[in-house]
């Protein structure tokens, strides 16, 4: 219920900007009354799809017999591509690279070639094993290394970001050093699977559910393949059970299969596949092989840097293109490369395409050159920490500035974060303690690490930094928010609350928030690249101002005041020295026709990006942080515990402390199974083995650093006119548990005294660990 | 032939239901979301590893109404006869009012994208309904069978501290206020008839005695009997198996009895791993670590040792420590019983010695005398709730002048069946007990086991790092502190 207490009673609102609040879910979340797609009512005859998929990694199809399929009590339909109205095609980089079912090529090993339509869930995925089908079997490469040496075609064009003279400066340089580094994907693993249900309207329309991050891509696919225009397909979401960037292209092909079973049938259709039929049929992370040539001095000041990134993009482009350019743009992490070459390798392998996944490359380029920066640290016999900082950007001007894009690094204050932390986590007097320890501990080892993180905010397609917004204030003074943006557990949707709130000067309780639909705000950009609380916030932000400046006319007109007098309060407008309740002011205002209802809309400012010179500035400003992580290992075994962690990180001035701490720890935790136990697997038939939580092991609980200190930098306030002076907290944490790989990394090399880098491989499991000590141990110096 | 009769009764939160056509392979989540519209409850992996389908389950055990985690995807609805299945939906107060578990999680920020928190929220409150004071390890126990990808933990663990310190003197609470007369509808459910249902089909017996089932096996020598069907479950879920008829035997009290003599333990078949915790973590510590290892908490509850040793899996948890303490298995058929050594009834991949109609009815463990040290070890890439990738279990007499005079190990994850390491065994016994005996010994492991590589170590790994927990293993009996620990006492 509203309250409604006076403003002498109380002169501030519930749920301004910047105040800690729950999830607006929180209360449903805990009940179990939080509908999530599969908890909807179906209609009467609602029915029920499943994937048919194949067992070979690549192969012609030569023939599918669905007889037995089809003879199955409560069979319905078998779909092929051939049953796709319009396109068989979802390629959301418009290469035309991703049908929706494979026709006559099997390009990875699961890959949905049919789809059976049932009256229920269980006979569907029962049906879908009846089907006979026979290959030409091909020749498939699913390793990445394997593409790499055999010459593996390129699923979109590749990037190279150059500056300065590399290639000179890396010859001249007084010592040098190579290498390579290989670093594993990732499952998103968020809890609920992906899932779709259409239903079939009037006409050519159809209304999707579909638990996706990009409701108008989904739009725009299942209007590509029915075959008719954007304005026939509404989709709608409420919120996802996790997202990660795992729903920002994959929800196409069940999204498609639903609508166009729908539309075939006339009825109602649920596509929600097993997490074993999801994890095989949906992208992940890209595996990247890093190699790397850097020349620095004696100081380990780095002179010139040349370095290529491999991916691994599976069978199609989808979003590798720009995946692997963001890459590239982390692949300086937070140093200054006075002279550098970077390029980009974004191989088709025959595994499922991979896709978005918090970071979108970036955490991946930045590994890469947190090993160079170990490399030079252990060659020189030096903590990485002293060459971390030796090679941090400097302040504007300082000649020191400027990345491998071109871009000036303006906002910088990597150093005050690095120095706090360093400071308030003792790192100094606890690193001097672990290497006591290390020299008398002959089974157990410990190490601790201090890595920084510079993450660059905006899409880096200029084009997706825009967003929109619909606000209504109905004549109660009640007011219904609907914006572009999806939530998915990320807690955009009551940031965006609280800015309209914080706009009108009323407790939050009056906004209603509203699920997102391509209805009522179109041509949305995916809630991806940490931008939804930047774009969607300010463009509720300018939807609000629309309608103050309406109200505050009118106010000037009715009360014959100028409108410097008039100002909203604690739920109230004031005009002059009289208090209006903000319901009974909205009512005159409507009897007055004054329009209560705008659509706002934003676009980042500043941005420009030219991909074929390599230069501009994709980013309109940059998120740091940074992280102390301590560890043990056991040398016997290679198991490992996360014994203490110190984060530092700038959001600058946060809309919703608690909602951005809880960014911080997840996306930490998520991070540190990316590089510790999470490991992807493929058998020699090019079969993922991985694909359920059986066998694919992210973060428990006990995982979780056992110390786990977490502060938001609260000096730090955005350079620039973001919403708040907020700053995207989505990725940038992600980054943090580098540190996290890398004590691990030191953990190992004090069986060989920190003379030799580790070259630890991610995922850091307990068998990489201990091959590695093992390594170190056998071989004399110098040679690893 | 068995005739149908009866049906399955169960209370589902307030409501009683009785079931009499129902699949054998029908699971209580399909049941709760589909049939009865309870969708707070969530389908995360439909395999017993992410917790988002958590419900409780209570039962009688010796008279007493005890309520237990479980994952409702694999649990299957056939196996419910007097039990009260509680949902989220039952937490709250009618008027809307949280319990303090939910309410711990809303004021904590326990949630984010919110498909995994009704699966906490259960664990919780089991949590909360067992333990006044849970310590932080406690806290991680009860949480290991439920996945967050969100909110990395910290918060869930706040809430469960804060909830655990904060316990209201008077709370509204869905099951205490009703225990008893929970208690006494379940005694009047619980019947030593035969239930036997067909559905199609299909037909599932859960049988009211042990004379029963060894009747019934001798009916039905190729029914699947269904213990605790944390295995079970995923070759209906995921590998769709036809396993016509099924036996469950999770009822049966006459199983689910843990005898201690002065000779050892006797373990009924249905006993389940928490409910065999208390006596075997007080007689071996360490194999007490060992379970609190095994899946989650909610795996725990439903699986047993019996199936574990049963289903004769190479990487099962607790054959290596059963086969080192030179545990015993005893069949029951129709004809009577056989005990024979565990390391005898594991023939090769795939086969156990059960002949048709034979069930297994218990496990023995001998007292193993003071005088010698046990180990048991178990690798796997994630610390809990992973399955290992090798698992070995230590046990060795050393004699006063140094010399061993026995070793038993054993090992999962090496070899085809739970296997001994026969020539590891004969390199120590007559040997000094030092570590040059260890490191002559470590080379009889390449004679012993050929292991495969796989997604969980590769065969390399496995080789290594068995040999390396021989060291492991004398590093300790010299008192030497050479494990990870992340609570102190708690391995």
């Amino acid at each position: 219920m509203m309250d409604n207490t006076t403003f002498e009673e109380r002169k501030t609102i519930a749920g301004p900007m910047h105040a800690t609040l729950r999830h607006d879910s929180a209360h449903k979340h805990v009940a179990g009354s939080a509908d999530y797609i599969d908890d909807l009512p179906e209609p009467a005859g609602t029915l029920h799809g499943a994937l048919g998929m194949t067992d070979r990694a690549h192969a012609e199809i030569i023939s599918m017999d669905f007889s037995a399929v089809e003879a199955a009590h409560g069979v319905v339909c078998v779909l092929t591509a051939k049953d796709m109205p319009h396109s068989n095609d979802i390629s959301p980089s418009h290469l035309d690279d991703e049908p929706v079912l494979a026709d006559g090529l099997v390009q990875f090993h699961g890959q949905p070639a049919f789809a059976v339509i049932a009256e229920t869930r269980d006979i569907a995925r029962r049906a879908a094993r009846l089907a006979k089908i026979t290959y030409r079997d091909l020749p498939h490469l699913t390793d990445i290394t394997d593409a790499l040496e055999n010459g593996a075609a390129l699923v979109t064009k590749p990037l190279t970001l150059q500056r300065g003279e590399p290639e000179a400066e890396i010859e001249l340089a007084p010592r040098r050093l190579k290498g390579r580094m290989r670093i594993g994907g990732q499952e998103h693993f968020y809890l609920e699977s992906h899932i779709a249900f259409a239903i079939p309207g009037e006409d050519d329309e159809v209304t999707v559910w579909s638990s996706t991050q990009h409701p108008s891509e989904i739009q725009h696919m299942v209007g590509h393949v029915l075959g008719v225009p954007s304005n026939a397909v509404t989709v709608n979401v409420r919120r996802m059970g996790g997202g990660f960037g795992g729903k920002e292209t994959q929800g196409n092909q069940f999204a498609v299969l639903a609508a166009v079973a729908a539309k075939k049938l006339n009825r109602a259709v649920k596509f929600r596949p097993d997490r074993d039929e999801d994890m095989t049929a949906t992208g992940k992370r890209h595996d990247f092989l890093v190699d790397y040539d850097v020349g620095f001095d004696k100081e380990g000041r780095i002179h010139a840097v040349k370095a290529n990134y491999a991916a691994r993009c599976g069978y199609s482009s989808d979003l590798s293109g720009p995946v692997t350019d963001r890459a590239l743009f982390h692949a300086d992490s937070s140093y200054f490369y006075p002279h550098v070459k970077l390029t980009s390798q974004p191989l088709k392998t025959h595994t499922v395409s991979n896709t978005a996944y918090r970071g979108f490359g970036g955490p991946q380029g930045m590994l890469g050159s947190e090993r160079i920066i170990e490399e030079i640290a252990y060659s020189l016999g030096k903590d990485p920490l002293e060459i971390r900082k030796l090679n941090f950007y400097g302040e504007t001007g300082s000649g020191r500035d400027v990345t491998p894009y071109h871009q000036m690094v303006e906002d910088n204050i990597i150093h005050g974060i690095v120095a706090e932390l360093e400071a308030s986590s003792e790192y100094q007097a606890r690193r001097a303690a672990i290497i006591d320890f290390n020299k008398t501990s002959r089974v157990i080892r410990k190490g601790i690490a201090l890595t920084p993180v510079k993450f660059g905010i905006s899409f880096t397609m200029t084009a997706f930094n825009q967003a929109g917004a619909l606000v209504h204030v109905y004549q109660d003074g009640s007011i219904h928010l609907n914006h572009g943006g999806t939530e998915m557990g990320q807690g955009l949707y009551i940031k965006v609350a609280q800015v309209l709130a914080d706009s009108f000067q009323v407790d939050i309780d009056r906004v209603k928030i509203t699920a997102t639909t391509t209805g009522k705000v179109p041509n949305t950009s995916a809630t991806a690249a940490s931008s939804g609380t930047d774009l969607n916030g300010m463009a509720t932000y300018d939807a609000a101002r629309q309608i103050k400046e309406r109200l505050i006319a009118f106010a000037a007109e009715r009360w014959q005041t100028a409108p410097e007098n008039v100002s909203f309060v604690a739920n109230h407008v004031k005009i002059g020295d009289e208090l209006v309740p903000f319901p009974d002011f909205v009512k005159q205002a409507y009897f007055a026709r004054v329009q209560l209802s705008a659509a706002g809309f934003y676009k980042t400012p500043k941005i420009h990006w030219d991909r074929n010179t390599g230069r501009g500035m994709p980013f309109y400003y940059f998120a740091y942080g940074a992280s102390v992580s301590e560890v043990s290992i056991d040398t016997l075994t290679g198991e490992y515990m996360v014994d203490r962690v110190d984060i530092l990180h700038d959001v600058g001035k946060s809309l919703n402390p608690a909602i951005d701490i809880g960014q911080i720890e997840g996306g930490f935790v998520q991070g540190m199974g990316w590089l510790t136990t999470e490991e992807l697997w493929w058998d020699a038939k090019g079969r993922l083995r991985t694909h359920a939580p059986s066998t694919y092991k992210i973060p428990l609980a006990s995982d979780r650093p056992k110390i786990f200190n977490v502060k938001l930098a609260e000096w730090a306030e955005n350079a620039e006119k973001s919403i708040g002076r907020s700053k995207a907290v989505g990725e940038p944490p992600f980054l943090l548990p580098v540190s996290v790989f890398e004590a691990l990394s030191m953990a190992v090399a004090s069986v060989a005294d920190y003379r030799e880098c580790p070259r630890l491989d991610a995922p850091a499991t307990p068998e990489r660990v201990l091959m590695a000590v093992e390594r170190l141990r056998a071989a004399p110096a110098g040679t690893v | 032939m068995t005739q149908d009769a009866g049906s399955i009764r169960f209370i589902l939160n307030e409501t009683e239901v009785a079931l009499s056509d129902i699949a054998p392979t029908a699971t209580l989540l399909d049941y709760l979301r589909l049939d009865r519209r309870l969708t707070g409850t969530k389908e995360g992996c439909a395999e017993g590893d992410c917790g988002a389908c958590t419900v409780l389950v209570g039962r009688l055990v010796d008279g007493e109404l005890i309520y237990e985690s479980v994952n409702a995807c694999i649990r299957f609805t056939g196996s419910l006869n007097a039990t009260h299945v509680v949902t989220v939906e039952h937490l709250a107060a009618k008027d809307g009012t949280l319990h303090p578990v939910q309410q711990a999680m809303v004021d904590h920020h326990g949630s984010q994208c919110g498909f995994c928190t009704p699966g906490f929220v259960m664990s919780l409150y089991g949590l909360w309904l067992s333990n006044d004071a849970p310590s932080p390890a406690d806290i991680e126990k009860a949480l290991q069978g439920n996945l967050c990808r969100c909110t990395g933990y910290e918060p869930i663990v706040k809430a469960a501290e804060a909830v655990a310190r904060a316990r209201p003197s008077v709370v509204f609470d869905p099951i205490l206020k009703v225990r008893a007369s929970i208690t006494a509808r379940l005694q009047q459910l619980k019947t030593t008839d035969t239930i036997s249902l067909t559905s199609g089909e299909d037909r599932l017996i859960v049988p009211g005695t042990l004379s029963a089932l060894a009747d019934i096996l001798a009916e039905h020598p190729t029914a699947t009997i269904v213990a605790g069907s944390t295995d079970v479950g995923l070759w209906v879920t995921k590998q769709f198996r036809r396993i016509n008829p099924v036996v469950f035997i999770n009822g049966l009290d006459e199983l689910q009895t843990i005898r201690e003599t002065a000779d050892g333990l006797t373990i009924g078949a249905g006993v389940s791993y928490s409910m065999a915790f208390a006596k075997i973590a007080a007689a071996y510590p360490v194999f007490g670590n060992l379970i609190d290892r095994i899946g989650g908490e909610q795996v725990r509850n439903m699986g047993t040792i019996g199936g574990n040793v049963a289903n004769g899996s190479p990487i099962g948890d607790s054959p290596p420590p059963l086969i080192a303490l030179e545990a015993t298995v005893t069949l029951r058929s129709k004809d009577g019983a056989r005990t024979l050594p565990l390391e005898a009834f594991y023939i090769e991949y795939g086969k156990q010695d059960r002949r048709p109609g034979e069930f297994v009815e218990s496990v023995f463990v001998p007292r193993m005398p003071e005088t010698e040290r046990l180990a048991v070890y178990k690798i796997s890439k994630r610390r809990d709730e992973d399955i290992s990738a090798l698992c070995g279990a230590f046990r060795i007499a050393v004699a006063g002048d140094g010399k061993v005079t026995s070793a038993r190990i054993a090992f999962g994850g090496m070899a085809g069946t739970p296997k001994r390491a026969a020539n590891v065994e004969a390199a120590l016994i007559g040997k000094d007990w030092n570590e040059a005996t260890v490191i002559s010994a470590q080379n009889a492991f390449d004679a012993d086991y050929q292991p495969l590589t796989d997604w969980r170590a590769t065969a390399a790994y496995r080789q290594l790092a068995a040999k390396n927990l021989l060291m492991r293993f004398y590093l300790e009996t010299g008192g030497e502190s050479v494990q990870l620990r992340r609570f102190e006492g708690v391995a």
